[in-house]
């Protein structure tokens, strides 16, 4: 099957959402491609609608989340547009591949590993919109490739697409302010937590606290987290990180330390829990770049180290006609993802305003504030000292630190690609979505944080999702 | 590993570090010769990164490639074979399959000369083939077997090589690129970069799909052109393939100088559970674009052959070029157009096969000693009079 469009639109989160919707109400006609057999994205991933649910359901599956007005009302408008014919919305689909044609876009389409069978589609559009989000981002540690060990964001859509734990007893560790949703929602949803291990300091927050000033909701959700985690009683260790998980054939507890602001341990201060079955790990977020590196986009590293694409002040990417919006423009979190495709759906649907287009101020102050957080939250310095030899760098093909370190120090690897060639790490079935960020930071070297060209050589994917070799045997010359 | 500067004239400067050029540079080493080796970028940068590491006697046709051929299988198996493991040489043996009747009297009409020239090839029937590749389609008729297939992880010959030649005493730098020669009269005696001059007596060019564009530099012609080929690598699985395992077809394409999109099913179990799937081969230049039409092919024409693969499914793809001359021959040994340059390129598909005994015999030639193998075939000579020098001339500074 083929759709042809003016505007194609690439994920259905809160970018994706916000840009089919601005795109639509604009006048366009508009395809959103989604993984998820629902809108929402993994930020608002809820329960499996199904036609006997009642609004006030609906209402229900808020619970827990933020922004759930935001989510009802272009949930709303985007039901609407999708009536009226002017949205075709294809769930349970991945784009395997982006190419540029002649005047625009063909994206080509496989079912989503879980999606409810959907069918193949070829989409064409003269504009795009890529909305794909992003993951948490990873580090190893000794252990951490133990079943019970989970990515932090991976508890909470646990949750929230089920209703129900991954498990009872909880410890959460990694840096950034996304582990205080995650351990409140454990503990409303009657987990025990018992620590969350913060490698950064609150104080790191202080010489940032202007720039969030203009930002005054992200005070209120910061005082929310601390009331449920005074109710809860969840003690919130910072400067700490968990320096092995133990455990033979699953984790079953951890080892943590406590650190110097560099990431150092501080000798003395290692402390054992027990009785843990699930550790959840959260060091930022990696933004899903394949599609906009495979479309060749100018890209740079944003303050978290990560590579992100680079836009002007209507989100357009440095190929013409092509949009970004969301965690690939940076990551910054929802309410800044819903500004943005708001604005990347308006401008794809009128490529040319005639008129300068001044964007919201609001952009702006979130982008600040989200600078200030990556800032205060930094992966530290020292991490890479926490390994040993034969930790687990790479889990789909079993590649050590040590596996890499001789590359890097007898072969001359430095880089992710040469790593790739050397070692296989980030040649298995994730393809390096998981230890991509660690592999680039072994292969720059002890205490070097990765390069731009590096992490592109991480991102570039040319298979963007697999896709069944019976699809492709279908494919028309 | 030496990145370091030091003194910089050496016996031999080798430019390109792939899998040709660590040979060579090993091998030279061996030789007692000084050597230099740089490479604009790391390793195993090129075309020895983007191709499937074979090793192959099946494919190749009677003549002096097929001489190389048997003689650089016994480099890989005598000289080098202490160090098999580093890059995972595996003597997993090829397969021809025909799916024809007409496919499979050219097999073994095929077969019957090879088996004349000492090749090791064994007529497999139908119960035989399905004995050794269960899974293979119930189309195929029958085929012939080939123990002498071999394999290797192209990355770390290369990489290895290098360390290895190191070891020996060779230099290697890297993020160096040749920009231009050292000349005195006529002659080469080093090479220009932006790192400096580094003076040498001879010059060896082992840039793979750059080797024209180098020559070029030097006033001489040597016609390498970059033909472009797809793989395809499914998702980890049990062992399905055990053996590489080729259509017929294979062996037509491989000879042939047609530019259109062509493609025969090479499929292949790896260690690793992944089964790559190739090769188409285009001659576009170096475009990089990705063909669907290529990916689409090379999924029909392996499912025909497999018909499992239907059910899994791919996790990527890459492309390479081959360096390839009209004449389907590499181009190795002294360039007596332009004394002291001396090439080693234009291997096309067969580049890591025959790596190693290019570098031997070509270390051996360097040293001033015969070669075991007779080099006149490849002669860069046969490619015409040396053009007019483009650059000015250049007097050697030692």
């Amino acid at each position: 099957m083929s759709v042809t469009v003016d505007v194609a639109v690439v994920g259905a989160g809160p970018a994706g959402l916000a840009a089919a919707v601005a795109a639509a109400e604009a006048g366009a006609r508009v395809a959103v491609v989604d993984a998820g057999n629902q809108p929402g994205g993994q930020f608002w991933r809820h329960a499996p609608e199904t036609v006997q649910r009642q609004a006030a359901d609906v209402q229900a599956d808020g619970h827990g989340h933020h922004g759930w007005n935001t989510y009802l009302d272009l949930r709303a408008r985007f039901d609407a547009a999708q009536h009226a014919g002017r949205i075709t919305y294809l769930p349970g689909l991945q784009v395997w591949m982006a190419e540029r044609s002649e005047d625009g876009f063909v994206l080509r389409t496989t079912p989503a590993v879980a999606s409810a069978g959907a069918a193949p589609v070829t989409v064409t559009a003269d504009r795009l919109v890529l909305c794909p989000g992003g993951y948490d981002r990873q580090l190893p540690v000794p252990g951490w490739d133990l079943p019970g060990v989970l990515a932090a964001g991976g508890i909470q859509a646990f949750i929230k697409a089920n209703g129900v734990l991954p498990g009872k007893r909880f410890v959460i560790a990694g840096t950034g302010p996304f582990l205080l949703p995650v351990a409140a929602g454990i503990a409303e949803a009657g987990g025990k937590v018992l620590a969350v291990l913060e490698s950064s300091a609150p104080s790191a927050w202080l010489p940032h606290l202007a720039a969030a000033s203009g930002v005054p909701g992200k005070a209120l959700e910061g005082a929310e987290y601390a009331a449920a985690f005074a109710r809860h009683r969840i003690p919130y260790r910072t400067r700490s990180i968990v320096t092995e998980v133990l455990g033979s054939d699953r984790a079953s507890g951890v080892r943590t330390a406590r650190v110097d602001p560099a990431g150092r341990v501080r000798p003395g201060t290692e402390r054992v829990y027990g009785d843990v079955d699930v550790v959840g790990f959260g060091w930022g977020f990696t933004p899903q770049m394949e599609l906009p590196v495979s479309l060749g986009v100018e890209t740079r590293l944003d303050a978290d180290g990560s590579l992100v694409g680079v836009v002007d002040d209507r989100q357009q990417s440095s190929v013409p006609g092509l949009y970004l919006a969301g965690e690939v423009t940076g990551v910054g979190g929802a309410t800044l993802a819903v500004l943005e495709g708001l604005a990347a759906g308006a401008a794809a649907a009128r490529p040319d305003p005639g008129v300068p287009v001044k964007p919201p101020a609001a952009i702006a102050r979130h982008r600040r504030f989200a600078q200030a957080m990556h800032q205060a939250h930094p992966v530290p310095a020292a991490w890479q000292d926490w390994l040993t030899p034969d930790t687990t760098v790479c889990r789909c093909e079993e590649v050590t630190a040590g596996d890499i370190t001789e590359a890097r120090e007898d072969l001359g690897a430095r880089d992710v690609r040469s790593l790739k060639s050397f070692t296989r790490a980030g040649m298995g079935w994730c393809q390096g979505r998981v230890c991509g960020f660690a592999a680039a930071c072994l292969g720059a070297g002890p205490g070097e944080a990765p390069g731009a060209g590096s992490l592109a050589g991480s991102a570039k994917r040319p298979l963007a999702a697999p896709v069944g070799i019976g699809e492709l045997a279908a494919l028309d010359g | 590993m030496n990145f370091g500067n030091g003194p910089r004239g050496s016996d031999v400067l080798v430019m390109g570090a792939g899998v040709i050029g660590a040979a060579t540079a090993y091998f030279a080493a061996q030789q007692g010769l000084s050597v230099t080796v740089l490479d604009k970028g790391l390793p195993a940068s090129g075309t020895s990164s983007a191709c499937e590491g074979n090793i192959l006697v099946s494919d190749k046709e009677l003549g002096p490639e097929l001489e190389l051929t048997r003689y650089s299988l016994g480099v890989w198996h005598n000289d080098l074979a202490e160090h098999k493991k580093l890059w995972e040489f595996e003597s997993k043996g090829g397969i021809i399959v025909a799916s024809r009747e007409s496919s499979l009297a050219s097999l073994n009409r095929v077969m019957a000369v090879q088996k004349g020239f000492g090749v090791d090839v064994e007529e497999l029937d139908q119960a035989a083939l399905r004995e050794a590749e269960p899974h293979i389609s119930p189309e195929a008729l029958g085929g012939a077997s080939y123990r002498e297939d071999c394999q290797v992880q192209p990355m770390l010959v290369a990489a290895h090589l290098v360390r290895l030649a190191t070891e020996a005493g060779a230099r290697f730098i890297a993020d160096t690129p040749v920009t231009g020669f050292m000349r005195d009269g006529g002659r080469v005696t080093g090479v220009r970069t932006p790192r400096g001059d580094f003076p040498a007596g001879a010059v060896v060019n082992c840039t793979g799909t750059w080797a024209g564009e180098l020559a070029a530099m030097a006033g001489v012609e040597v016609p390498v052109l970059p033909r472009r080929g797809f793989v395809m690598v499914t998702e980890p699985l049990p062992p399905m393939v055990h053996h590489k395992v080729y259509a017929a077809e294979y062996i037509d394409n491989v000879g042939s100088s047609d530019a259109g999109l062509q493609a025969s099913p090479v499929v292949e179990g790896t260690p690793s559970g992944t089964i790559l799937i190739g090769s188409t081969r285009e001659r576009v230049g170096f475009d990089r674009t990705v063909s669907t039409a290529a990916l689409g092919l090379l999924a029909r024409n392996a499912t025909a052959l497999f018909p499992f693969l239907e059910r899994v499914k791919a996790i990527r793809h890459y492309h390479g070029f081959r360096p390839y001359c009209p004449d389907h021959l590499p181009v190795i040994g002294h360039d007596d157009r332009a004394p002291g340059l001396w090439h080693a390129a234009g291997h096309e598909g067969a580049g890591i096969g025959l790596s190693a005994g290019t570098g031997k015999l070509l270390a051996q030639a360097l040293a001033g000693l015969t070669p075991d193998l007779d080099l006149t075939p490849f002669a860069p000579a046969r490619f015409g009079e040396a053009r007019p020098q483009t650059a000015s001339r250049e007097e050697a500074t030692a």
